[in-house]
Order: C-alpha cells, then structure tokens, then sequence
C-alpha cells in the first residue's frame, strides 16, 4: 500500500502553490519574450516582472518598487547584500552577527575573518533569545554591517528587529542593518520601513514559490555594489537576463503568503500547538528545545532524550512523516546544530533534536496521524539506548 | 538522504539482539552521549566461543544496523575468530556504508576489541593501528601520514587535514601528542643554513621557475626585487597587477611555494608600482 506523505519539513522547502505554478505556466510556454526587448512582446514580460516586484514590495512593505531586486536564491540575497554593503565602504572592517544565523551567511563571515574583517558573534540565551544587551555593547563606529535573521530556521524564535534596529542605529547611524528573513516571509509581517531595515532577504521556495527565485530589498540610498557584474538588468545591481517565469511565481506566492498571514497566526499555529503540547505530554522523554514565546507559528524544535535524531527521522519516514534534525548525523558534517548548542541544549537532548514545521496545507488529520505513531516509535527506540538507567529515572519523574 | 543499503535498513528497523545480558561475561562500551554515537555490547562466552551476544545503541541509523549485524557475525563464533573481526568486514556485511557514516561501525568495532580486551585480560588492540578520532574514524597512522606530508604543526592543521578532532574534540589531546612526539624525534638536519647568496639564489631560482612559470599562464608575471631575512619582496606585473585576487595569489600561492620549498616562515610583501 502506498503511504500518504506527511510533509513537516516546511523550513526545509515548501511545496508550490497550485495558484503559483499556474501563473508561471504562460511564460514558460507562448510568453518567452526577453523583457529587455522593444517589441511589444517583450513589453508582456516587462510588465509581469514589474508587477511581479510590486507584490513583493507590498509583501516586505517597502517604500518604492526601485528597492526590490530579484536574485536566484536566499544564499544570493545575502552574498549581495552583505559584500555588496563591505564593498561600498572599505575603511570599516567590524561586522556584528548572531551565533544562530543560518550557515550561508556564517561560512561567509568566517571567509571574510580570514580577509581581515572582525565578525563578533552575539550571544542567545536558553531560549534562543537574542542578548540585546551584548548587541549593543558591540556596536561600535567601526561597525559597517549588523546582520541579523528575523527567524530562526531551526528553533522559529523570532529576533526583535524593530528593537534591533533602534539599538543599532543609536549607537552607529551608519551602520547597516541586513536582515535574513527567509524564515520569517509568509510567517509572520514584515514591515521594513517601519522597523528601519537596510537591507532584506528573502527566498521564495519557503513560502510556496519553486526553488531558485529570491528577493532582495535595499533600502533607496544605500550604497552598494553588485555581486554579479554584467547587464544592465535589475539597474545594474544583478546583471543576467530576468528568470521570468519564476519571478512571476515568487510575486504570486508573496501575495497568497500575505493574504495568508492571519491563517498562519491562528489555525497553523492551533496545529503545531496542537502538535507540540501533545507530544511532550505523552512522550515521557521529550522537551522542547526553546521557549514557548516570540516564535513563528509553524515551527516547533522537540528533544528526545537518550535517542538519536537521524535514527528517529528513518522511523519517522516509514510512515511517510517528514520533519528534520539537529542531530550531528543527519547532515553529515557530523557536527550537531550549533543553534542548539549556543543556546546549551544539553547533551542528551541535543543528538535527538526533532523540527516539525508545518504550513497553511497542513491538515488536522495529519497532525492526528503523528500524534498517535509518536509514542510508541519513541518507545520501540528507547529500548535500544544504553542509557536504560537515566532514561528510568527520567520516566519517574514524569510520573 | 543517505543511500544506505537494503541491509542497513533492514537492520535498523528490525535490529536483532536488542538489549542486555545481566550475567554477561564480558561487556565493552564505545563513544559517548557527548559524541552522538554510544554503544554498549554484552557477551556469552562459553569454551571460548560466544554463545550469546546483545547490544544496546545510542546513534543514528547506521550505528543501530552495524551493531546488530555485528552481534549476529559473532554469534557462535570462536574467540580467536572474533578478535579478527574489523570495521570494514562489519560494514562489508552490511553492503556498505556511506563513507561519512564508517565511524559507526568502527564504533560496533571498538566496543567488540573492548569487551574482548576485558575478558582476555589482553590488549587485542595492540600491534593494529591505534584509533585517535572515533568520531571520523581517524588512526594514528593516517594522522602521522598527514603531518609528516604537509608539514602540519598545530590541531586545527590536523583537523583541516583529516577531520581529526573536528567533532566532540575529544581526542585533542591525543593529536597533540602525536605531533609533539613527531616534532621531538624529527632530525632536525633536513634544513642545512643556507649562507645569504644562496638563499637569495635558490629564491629566485623558485620564483622563476616554479611560480612565474605558472603566472604567465595566466598572463602574469612576477619579479623578486629584494629579500630581507625572511621578507621576500616582490612585484607583481601583467594581469596580476590589476588582479582583485592578487593578495590571494600572494598568500596562498607565493608565499606557499617559497614556505612549502624553503620551510621557513617565508613573508611575501608586494612592493607597489
């Protein structure tokens, strides 16, 4: 019999929006015009790409369509904003990030350290909130870029960017801020002029849109170069010709993310709290990994104590449920989530770490589903630990 | 997603031999909670030969299937048998394991060679190759090769190298004593002095042949203008000059070359202009 998958690895990527793919479908097919050229054909092309920057501005709430700039990834936006904002200003090498960021903007601050760059790293607490207090001691007026993700892929704790901000700017009015919000689009607002952001990324496979479109918003009157020198296309700042048909999906899925906001913050959240409360009240070893507040709704990071991640997510899979894992195996680098391990998840619960992100096409069903394979998957596991005695003892204590 | 074999799945779903003897007459343990990866194995002994084996696992999927297939191999088996059992026949049995997940049977290994080191009364790890990272499965030998071949001096060397040390870091100071050993008992002869011509002499010689050879591939070119102690100055022309990679061809290929060749702490300085 085959099985019906239980997608709850929605951090990881999403699925495409049936309403997405069906706008993108004519400029695959008969609207394959260059909106470069002067025919009007190519004007077709032009005005979708131009409308199609219009929903992301409305999404991000920018101030004009000029400040959004399409790129092919999430990774893009952040090599473009980043470099782009170094480059701009060479006299100034102090950069301040968050030790939870995601690793494409990481692995970039560890290559520009060996540049001759100073990254400091801020602090989490437990939580997974952020040490506004260190952030602000960091600042300095060397300091050219503070970079920041809005949401957490792993934990969805959710940084206060408004406080951030005015934190920032405070201390360094000309310091930059540029937030990774892939996390953050279609889960909770984005408001960049009201929470005074430079710069901000986003990628669209996370909110419904297919792999390989993004956006970038650079707030006008930002200096900054270009990572990909060539054409005159997005004003000179992208060069290459514009991937029509997926920046039309990524302004549909923007514009179906937005209208879905008060789904997200009500029914997916009933879901995942739904989710989350049942398993820790019947999986004896379990914990959840992060506070209960400031998080996006759709996420949930649950430890179990005493087993191992990559062996719970190959059960988990036999019945067709997906979900993620912080746990060193999974990945291959062989090194746990070093999200989990800065905010001192301990040992036993950090190998065994579960994410469970779900999406506006989650359904009750499916959560039941997971909620009454959970416990005796977990049991069926428990029994193969070595750690028979802590794991006793924990079960006493449940009691 | 690992592409683990029909067996690998088989055994982790299914592991044979979950558990714990009580009246075990030998028990060995391997990695730890801190790791990710823990294991502890439980045998029968009887005449020599095992009669009973159990394990209990702490680890991923491919941790769970080595063990459980290694209870299996040894069952039944006479000792002398067992104490040859290596983590590659562990994973062979298992039809293979994704190269980054050989630590795990390795570890189904060295709680077997623990275990069997209790019970004998013997170190049945000696005369093989000494594992010092359990977490990627790195020996001795493979850490020595790496020292002596890149000349590394530091643990970071070393775990850039080998991933030696990468993980729970644990054998860091095993590392550490490799390499002071290595650098104790090296001969020191290798470098004889050099008096200033010749230096300046096999410098140049370097710089013509090795390095500017391969900078004129690419349309560029070098010239050494002067050496001071261990400064070595340079200019460089053609594309190099205007190249935004210039510091890196400096650093990474200049100044290597001349440190790999000379084993000096060599600093290139581009002169300007």
């Amino acid at each position: 019999m085959k099985q019906k998958l239980i997608y709850l690895d929605n951090n990881a990527t999403t699925k495409i929006d049936s309403r997405v793919l069906e706008v993108m479908l004519p400029y695959f097919k008969e609207l394959y015009a260059n909106p470069s050229s002067i025919y009007s054909f190519g004007g077709i092309a032009q005005k979708a790409v131009a409308q199609s920057r219009e929903q992301i501005r409305d999404f991000v709430n920018a101030k004009t369509d000029k400040e959004i700039f399409f790129t092919a990834s999430g990774s893009e936006g952040a090599n473009t904003a980043i470099k782009g904002i170094l480059e701009s200003d060479r006299t100034k090498k102090h950069i301040i990030t968050t030790k939870v960021e995601h690793p494409c903007v990481l692995n970039l601050y560890k290559t520009l350290e060996k540049q001759g760059y100073k990254v400091d790293y801020i602090d989490v607490n437990s939580n997974g909130d952020l040490d506004l207090d260190e952030l602000k001691n960091a600042v300095t007026p060397e300091t050219i870029l503070v970079s920041c993700m809005w949401a957490n892929n792993e934990t969805g704790i959710i940084f206060p960017i408004d406080r951030i901000s005015q934190i920032v700017k405070s201390k360094n009015k000309d310091a930059k801020l540029f937030v990774d919000a892939v996390q953050a689009a279609g889960k909770i607002p984005m408001d960049v002029q009201a929470c005074d952001i430079d710069l901000l990324s986003i990628s669209g496979h996370k909110f419904h849109a297919p792999k390989g479109i993004g956006a970038l918003y650079v707030k006008s009157g930002t200096l900054f170069s270009p990572l990909v020198i060539g054409g005159h296309q997005e004003r000179g700042k992208r060069a290459g010709t514009e991937n029509v048909p997926y920046i039309v999906g990524i302004g549909m899925a923007a514009q179906l993310a937005k209208e879905g906001l008060e789904y997200e913050s009500t029914e997916v959240r009933r879901l995942r709290d739904k989710l989350e409360s049942n398993i820790l009240k019947t999986v004896f070893n379990s914990r959840l990994n992060s506070g209960i507040a400031n998080r996006v709704p759709n996420t949930s990071n649950i430890g179990f104590e005493y087993i191992e991640g990559e062996l719970i997510l190959l059960h988990l899979s036999d019945f067709g449920i997906c979900a993620s894992s912080g746990s060193a195996c999974t990945s291959g680098s062989l090194e746990p989530s070093h999200v989990l391990r800065a905010m001192g998840v301990p040992f036993t619960a950090l190998h065994g770490s579960i994410r469970f992100s779900l999406s506006r096409f989650t359904t009750e069903k499916e959560i039941d589903c997971v909620l009454s394979v959970m416990p005796r998957l977990i049991d069926k596991l428990v029994k193969i630990s070595p750690f028979q005695a802590e794991l006793e003892e924990l079960r006493n204590l449940r009691r | 997603m690992w592409d683990y074999t029909k067996e690998v799945m088989e055994h982790y779903r299914n592991p044979k031999n979950v558990g714990k003897i009580d009246d075990a007459d030998a028990v060995g343990e391997a990695g730890s909670l801190v790791c990710g990866d823990a294991l502890k194995i439980y045998l029968k002994i009887k005449n020599n030969i095992v009669t009973d084996a159990k394990f209990q696992t702490f680890g991923c999927g491919s941790a769970v299937a080595s063990s459980s297939i290694l209870t299996e191999m040894i069952i039944g088996k006479p000792l002398d048998e067992v104490k040859k059992i290596t983590n590659k026949d562990i994973a062979d049995k298992l039809g293979g394991l994704p190269p980054e997940k050989m630590h795990c049977s390795v570890m189904g290994y060295e709680a077997l060679e623990n275990a069997l080191s209790h019970y004998l009364k013997e170190d049945v790890t000696s005369g093989k190759d000494k594992l010092v990272c359990k977490c990627f499965s790195v020996t001795e030998k493979q850490i020595l090769k790496a020292v002596k071949e890149n000349n590394l001096k530091t643990i970071e060397d070393v775990t850039n190298y080998t991933k030696a040390g990468g993980a729970c870091g644990h054998c860091k100071e095993n590392i550490q004593a490799i390499l002071d050993e290595y650098y104790k008992t090296k001969p020191a002869k290798e470098k004889p002095l050099l008096t200033h011509t010749q230096k300046i002499i096999k410098i140049n010689n370097i710089i013509e042949n090795q390095i500017a050879a391969e900078l004129r591939k690419d349309g560029g070119d070098i010239d050494l203008i002067d050496i001071d102690g261990n400064k070595v100055y340079v200019k460089l022309k053609g594309c190099c000059s205007k190249c935004k990679n210039s510091t890196l061809t400096l650093k990474n290929f200049v100044e290597a070359t001349l440190r790999e060749t000379l084993g000096e702490d060599i600093e290139v300085v581009e002169v300007e202009g």
